[in-house]
């Protein structure tokens, strides 16, 4: 099934394309262009990110919260592997990839944990920066209810995820 | 914020790898970090130069336009302050279609001019209207097709199958978008009591 996706979008998209006569070829190469930039945008983040999860997880301190967090996460049947990942997600993309690097890293790209974490990056976005953005550039002071109701949205995806992943997977 | 997540990872590493005795695996870890990163790096680009140019090729020939004006007609039901028929509502779509395409580079820009336009809207107040957190909770929920990077770094390490996370991925921020847009509801209902 997820195998055919992807094939399929880009066999969409192509069909789309040809169909509105636009010339697929150089509007493939041009966004391969902007993606490039975009890419080289990350790269900065990820190496300078990458070195402090590094920091983090090496000295023991990642395993030493997780412990901490068990009897609480447990209870609601998220792995305390994943947690470090959970609390940094909405302040930084580029460390909860590198730390997403890491766990596929520690436990093969294929375990539950790695897809867990895996989906829960996939299904969420950096909220803290993305009101930082948006209120900045409008110009607004009182961001009103706007952090507590994204923060509750990234706690619900995180929750959900793990149905998702024990129901899909 | 960001500066203050970095110093917390590798300030509290530091200080933990001395109080345990694991500097030596610390220091090890840090160099082969900048190696690894780099790596990482250059797997992700392929993928991400690759499906941008999908995505963009998907806004060529019009699929973006399309989805936004699907999702248009519903908006006024979650917008209820912006008058009937306001070009802000075309804007909004654009910002959601194109999130949805994972077009970040073309949803910011909008979504920026959505804010600017919800804000002369609300009498130029430095106060966040009604309107700009329902526009911000669906845009924090990060409603994505195709987490291009989290396949890529999937694909990078061997998985088997990639792109099998699409699927609860989808699921996940669809139920974390409605849950969104309940507790929204809920604090505009509460405010205005």
């Amino acid at each position: 099934m997820a195998a055919w996706l992807i094939p399929l979008i880009i066999a969409v998209v192509i069909a789309a394309g040809l169909y509105r006569e636009v010339n697929i070829y150089t509007a493939l190469t041009d966004g391969a262009k902007e993606g490039m930039q975009t890419w080289a945008a990350i790269v900065p983040h990820l190496v300078i990110m990458m070195a402090a999860v590094a920091v983090f997880r090496a000295s023991g301190a990642a395993d030493w919260i997780a412990g901490l967090l068990q009897p609480v996460t447990s209870l609601v049947g998220i792995p305390p592997e994943v947690v470090p990942l959970a609390i940094i997600r909405p302040i930084s993309g580029s460390a909860t990839l590198a730390m997403l690097d890491q766990i596929m890293r520690e436990f093969g790209p294929d375990s539950y944990i790695a897809k867990l974490a895996a989906v829960m990056q996939g299904s969420t976005d950096t909220t803290l920066y993305v009101l930082a953005i948006y209120f900045g550039a409008a110009g607004i002071k009182k961001t009103g209810d706007a952090l507590k109701i994204g923060l509750l949205a990234d706690a619900a995806a995180f929750i959900a995820a793990v149905f998702a992943v024990a129901w899909l997977l | 914020m960001v500066s203050a997540a970095f110093a917390f990872l590798l300030l509290s590493g530091f200080v933990f790898a001395a109080v345990n005795g694991t500097m030596a695996e610390v220091n090890e870890a840090l160099f082969q970090s900048m190696e690894q990163s780099v790596q990482l790096a250059l797997s992700l680009g392929g993928v991400i130069l690759f499906w941008t140019g999908v995505m963009k090729t998907a806004e060529a020939a019009g699929l973006v336009r399309s989805l936004a004006a699907i999702v248009q007609p519903l908006l006024s039901r979650l917008f209820p302050e912006i008058p009937h028929g306001h070009p802000v509502f075309g804007f909004i779509a654009s910002n959601m279609a194109a999130n949805f395409f994972g077009l970040g580079n073309a949803a910011t820009p909008i979504g920026l001019k959505t804010m600017r336009e919800l804000r002369r809207l609300n009498e130029d107040r430095d106060t966040a209207s009604r309107s700009m957190i329902t526009f911000l909770a669906l845009n924090t929920a990060g409603v994505t097709l195709i987490p291009t990077t989290v396949i890529a770094l999937g694909i990078s390490h061997g998985a088997e199958n990639p792109a099998d996370i699409i699927m609860p991925a989808f699921l996940a921020t669809i139920l974390s978008a409605c849950f969104a847009i309940i507790i929204d509801r809920y604090y505009a209902h509460r405010r205005n009591r």
